[in-house]
């Protein structure tokens, strides 16, 4: 709990975001003007019905889209103008992703997964104990096939940490998960924020999962309804949905 | 190895049936090419070698009679380097046990031992003594034709004496290495042998002591060889001189330029259909995996790879096929050219074959396979590169399909659900439907290329010999002679018709071109040899004017009713102007025809005749030929029939094996393209497919609806295949167009129908492999991964 307790710094700042999705006919409202902080060492829950623009807002704090106005700092820097090199680079040392689907490469073995990742980035973890972190010391050689849902999450999760990132985001985590695995995924989560201090974004449309967060943002429609701090942190061990 | 690259030998694995596939198309391309390079610069590095070792000379010239002194005079012509005087004679040979009269030319060698140009490169034995009148060295054909050894006997008839003769050695001549009697268009080395003998004894026996009848020579670098050829025909004018030539007109040297053209021709063809095949199979193929991989490239560019990186990975993928198939390619090239080495060996004499692969040949090779697959590629690499990570993380949005042109005409409610599945997914795409039938077409095309030339030369063989030439022997004095001759000759038993023929050398002009040929002269209303027009129509000889093969009046730029200036080559040498009266067909050979008494008067001989055709009965050819073999004045006897069935066999070997190489290759492209397109049908479908059989389609159905589309592709590329294959076939036929011959586009009906059956199986081949996966598609696994 060393960072988490630290809410000084602000690792990111969104101002009045808007994204507007081009479909020909219409044009598709993603984010209609959003301002966020996110604060260093914190876990954030992003609550929403599917199309409140939860994705497309951690899409841009990712720095895999773009924002139509408004902008976003990460550590004081602009990035809302960043040029696409530039976003790879963001991308390379700084974020970290897990997505839904998980993702993983599959051809390559859990531990290939990982060193695909840690060979590009600057000062990484051995993949192997980054695998050990997220409980899988035992299933390096594993192809994704040959991997549980519940595993392959976790592989994603210890690709998206092995490199140290300040920041971890990610993509309705247990969305594809049964509850008991999905609960072994989100405890891996809050370890990681926890013993490593990474700040933690996590997306979801379950309400009960907000209850690990230390802060939890409503997202409905592209705006943010309502920003509710947890005065109480439930363990995953503690949720039931 | 870094992990990204791992990920390359992977996928290549996951896919390897279309790597093998690709590699092989690749293969094969390359192969083509560095078999006919290699073989072509390995053909003339023996040759130039061959012709520098054994001094070949670079001007020819043969005449009557002049004596040594002339020599002197000759050697004052600026430019000239060596001069050689010969004794070049023909003679008619008389091997013991084999009844077919043989003929030959006896050449001289000079006493002083080894000759100064066209040495003999001596395979047994040794040169003949000096001054031994009954020593000779034959060429290596002719001794292999007869297995003749040193030491063995043969008879000859010189200068109408016949003499025994020994057979001391057995050699090779830079003069002779494509080994052909004059005037034959097919080499017979059991009936046609070239042998050497010493100067004296040779000079002796045909009253040319301290004289000779032939001339060598070469030249010092940067000599002008046409300035030099003129001087020398004024120089020999006197003595009976029938032209001086260059190289380019010496036979042996002529034959072998046109086969090197030949093979750069298709050093060329057939490489750039196969890498064109592989490029747009490559294209196809990877442009479909990254397709596959749009999520991972995604999650890749999500963790910082940046789009150079993702640029490269799938670089790599491409040049890791083009390298197994430019590896395998240049193996196979390789001994492909060396065995075609050994086939050309077997025609042309060379002593020995340096057979050489340039590394740079193999550079090339890699270097344009590389590059047409990269460009091939690129659109897709590019894609790949540039994949918004983003938007790829989704799923790709459902193909748009719409309803075809066939449906909209009204044709819609004559097709099954399954019909209408496969229409709709070949219009989705129709550049790419469209390349793969031009692929499959191309495999029918080389098909056809194979046997094409198997088609021409039985058609060319029919109209020379059926229709032109019907002459079963052909008899030619030693000198012109008269008329009686041919009386002489019908009497002997067994001949049934004889007409008489006159030959006069001439070189034919117009404007500034010009032709070495020989006028025939024949008899009007002769049956025996016939002109053809355009339509293989048989044309009446006109009773003046010269009639000219077509392709000999092209050369010369003339056409009927053109003025021609013709310029005699022996005797008194005259040069007259002659009305080119019609231009005549002919596949073989290019000659001059003109009425035998009107090339008489203008020759100012009287009824004088150089040879006669004649028809004569089967049965009786053994009879006739021991009587031909007892009349002195005759040079030479050509036994149609004979020459004809050698030709085949010489001919059907390279066939043959030109067809299986097409044939191999051919099915390659046939089974890459098909296969391919399956593999690629079967991965892109198999969920929907899937879905098919769990709501109760059976495999047969749902097999109709993957292989129903490549079956109409590959009948939709047979006719365009017939199409391009003709005219390939075309453009071959257009290419190869030489005064030797020309070979007529002519396709018979089982060209095609081999063609079609070759492609057919090879789809069905690759068919039944897909058919096979379907059949163990799974079906929950299928439908419970996500799109």
């Amino acid at each position: 709990m060393s960072k988490s307790a630290d809410k000084e710094t602000v690792v990111f700042k969104a101002r009045k975001l808007t994204k507007v999705y081009d479909m020909g006919e219409v044009k598709v409202h993603a984010l209609r003007g959003v301002d966020l902080e996110l604060y260093s060492g914190e876990l954030i829950v992003l609550l929403g019905p599917s199309g409140s623009g939860k994705s497309t807002l951690l899409n841009i704090i990712g720095g895999l889209d773009t924002a139509t106005s408004g902008n976003v700092t990460y550590q004081e820097q602009d990035i809302t103008m960043a040029s696409d090199e530039e976003l790879t680079n963001y991308r390379r040392f700084h974020v970290g992703f897990v997505f839904q689907f998980y993702n993983l490469i599959p051809s390559l073995t859990a531990l290939e997964n990982v060193a695909v990742v840690t060979e590009i980035a600057e000062n990484p973890m051995n993949p192997a104990e980054a695998l050990r972190l997220v409980g899988l010391g035992d299933r390096l050689d594993h192809f994704p096939a040959q991997l549980s849902g519940g595993e392959q999450q976790r592989v994603a999760i210890a690709r998206a940490v092995a490199k140290n990132p300040e920041v971890l985001l990610c993509d309705e985590p247990t969305g594809a998960l049964d509850f008991a695995t999905g609960i072994i995924v989100l405890e891996v989560l809050e370890r990681i924020n926890r013993e490593l201090g990474t700040a933690t974004v996590l997306i979801t449309h379950n309400a009960d999962i907000a209850e690990m967060a230390d802060r939890v943002i409503y997202l409905s429609d592209g705006l943010i309804s309502r920003v509710r701090i947890n005065g109480h942190k439930k363990s995953p061990r503690e949720l039931r949905w | 190895m870094k992990t990204i690259n791992r990920k390359i030998l992977r996928n290549l694995w996951g896919m390897k049936g279309q790597v093998i596939a690709i590699a092989l198309v690749i293969a094969s391309g390359v192969a083509t090419f560095i078999m006919s390079i290699s073989t072509m610069q390995s053909l003339k590095l023996t040759q130039a070698t061959f012709y520098k070792d054994y001094c070949f000379a670079e001007v020819f010239a043969s005449l009557k009679r002049a004596p040594e002194s002339l020599r002197l005079r000759i050697q004052k012509i600026p430019g000239i380097d060596r001069i050689e005087t010969r004794v070049f004679a023909a003679v008619n040979i008389d091997i013991p046990g084999f009844p077919d009269p043989a003929t030959g030319h006896i050449i001289s060698i000079p006493d002083s031992g080894e000759a100064l140009l066209n040495r003999l490169y001596l395979r047994q034995g040794r040169l003949p003594e000096p001054s031994r009148e009954d020593e000779v060295v034959i060429g290596e054909p002719f001794a292999e034709a007869h297995d003749f050894k040193p030491g063995d006997k043969i008879g000859a008839v010189i200068n109408s004496r016949r003499k025994s003769l020994t057979i001391v050695g057995i050699a090779l001549s830079p003069e002779h290495i494509y080994q052909m009697p004059p005037g034959a268009v097919f080499p017979d080395f059991e009936r046609y042998g070239v042998m050497w003998m010493g100067r004296a004894p040779l000079g002796t026996a045909y009253d040319l002591d301290d004289a000779f009848n032939n001339i060598t020579l070469t030249t010092s670098p940067g000599a002008n060889i046409n300035d030099i050829i003129d001087r020398l025909d004024k120089l020999l004018k006197p003595y009976g001189g029938l032209g001086a030539y260059g190289r380019r007109d010496q036979l042996s040297h002529r034959y072998l330029s046109e086969e090197f053209r030949q093979l750069e021709q298709m050093a060329t063809i057939f490489p750039v259909i196969f890498l064109g095949v592989a490029t747009f199979l490559l294209s196809v193929v990877i442009g479909r995996l990254i397709n596959l991989q749009r999520e991972e490239v995604a999650v890749l560019k999500a963790f910082g790879y940046r789009k150079l990186d993702i640029g490269l990975h799938f670089v790599k993928l491409v040049l890791s096929i083009v390298l197994a198939g430019v590896i395998l390619g240049i193996a196979g090239g390789f001994w492909l050219g060396k065995w075609m080495g050994t086939i050309y060996m077997e025609f042309y004499r060379f002593p020995f074959l340096k057979y050489e692969l340039h590394p740079y040949v193999a550079v090339i090779a890699a270097l344009v396979s590389a590059m047409a697959a990269i460009l091939g590629t690129m659109h897709s690499l590019r894609k790949a590169a540039l994949l918004p990570p983003a938007q790829a993380m989704r799923p790709e949005p459902p193909a748009t399909y719409r309803e075809t042109l066939p449906e909209r005409l009204g044709l819609k409610r004559l097709l099954s659900q399954p019909t209408r599945m496969i229409v709709r997914h070949i219009g989705r795409r129709p550049v790419q439907s469209l390349l793969s039938v031009s692929g499959i077409a191309f495999a029918c095309a080389i098909m056809m290329v194979g046997s094409f030339q198997g088609d021409a030369i039985d058609y060319m063989v029919d109209v020379q010999f059926g229709l032109s030439q019907r002459e079963d022997l052909t008899v030619t004095f030693v000198e012109p002679t008269s008329r009686k001759a041919l009386y002489n000759l019908k009497s002997i038993e067994g001949i049934e018709h004889g007409e008489v023929f006159r030959t006069v050398p001439v070189r034919l002009r117009s404007g500034h071109r010009s032709y070495r040929t020989a006028i025939q002269g024949l008899e009007s209303g002769g049956d025996l040899q016939r002109l053809l027009n355009a339509e293989l129509k048989t044309v009446a000889l006109p009773p003046s004017g010269i009639a000219l093969t077509d392709h000999l009046g092209d050369m010369l730029g003339v056409r009927a009713g053109d003025m021609l200036t013709v310029e005699v080559l022996e005797g008194s040498r005259p040069v007259f102007n002659v009305l080119v009266a019609a231009l005549v067909s002919q596949y073989i050979g290019v000659s001059a025809y003109m009425d035998m008494s009107a090339l008489n008067r203008l020759m100012r001989e009287g009824n004088a005749i150089s040879g006669v055709y004649l028809a004569a009965d089967s049965q009786y050819l053994q009879e006739i030929f021991k009587k031909l073999k007892g009349i002195p004045h005759i040079a030479g006897t050509e036994i149609r029939e004979k020459a004809i069935k050698k030709f085949y066999e010489t001919m059907g070997e390279t066939i043959l094996i030109f067809t299986f190489i097409n044939t191999f290759l051919a099915g390659i492209i046939a089974f890459g393209v098909v296969y391919n397109n399956a593999r690629i049908a079967l991965s892109e479908r198999s969920r929907e497919l899937a879905s098919l059989r769990v709501l109760g389609f059976t495999r047969a159905e749902i097999s109709y609806i993957l292989l129903g589309e490549l079956g109409i592709l590959t009948l939709a590329a047979v006719p365009l295949g017939f199409l391009i294959g003709r005219g390939m076939c075309d453009y071959i036929a257009e290419n190869l167009k030489t005064d030797l011959f020309r070979v007529p586009l002519i396709l018979e009906a089982n060209t095609y129908a081999f063609a079609a059956t070759v492609v057919l199986v090879a789809a069905c081949v690759s068919g039944l492999i897909v058919r096979r996966r379907l059949d163990h598609l799974d079906l929950i696994g299928v439908l419970k991964t996500k799109e």
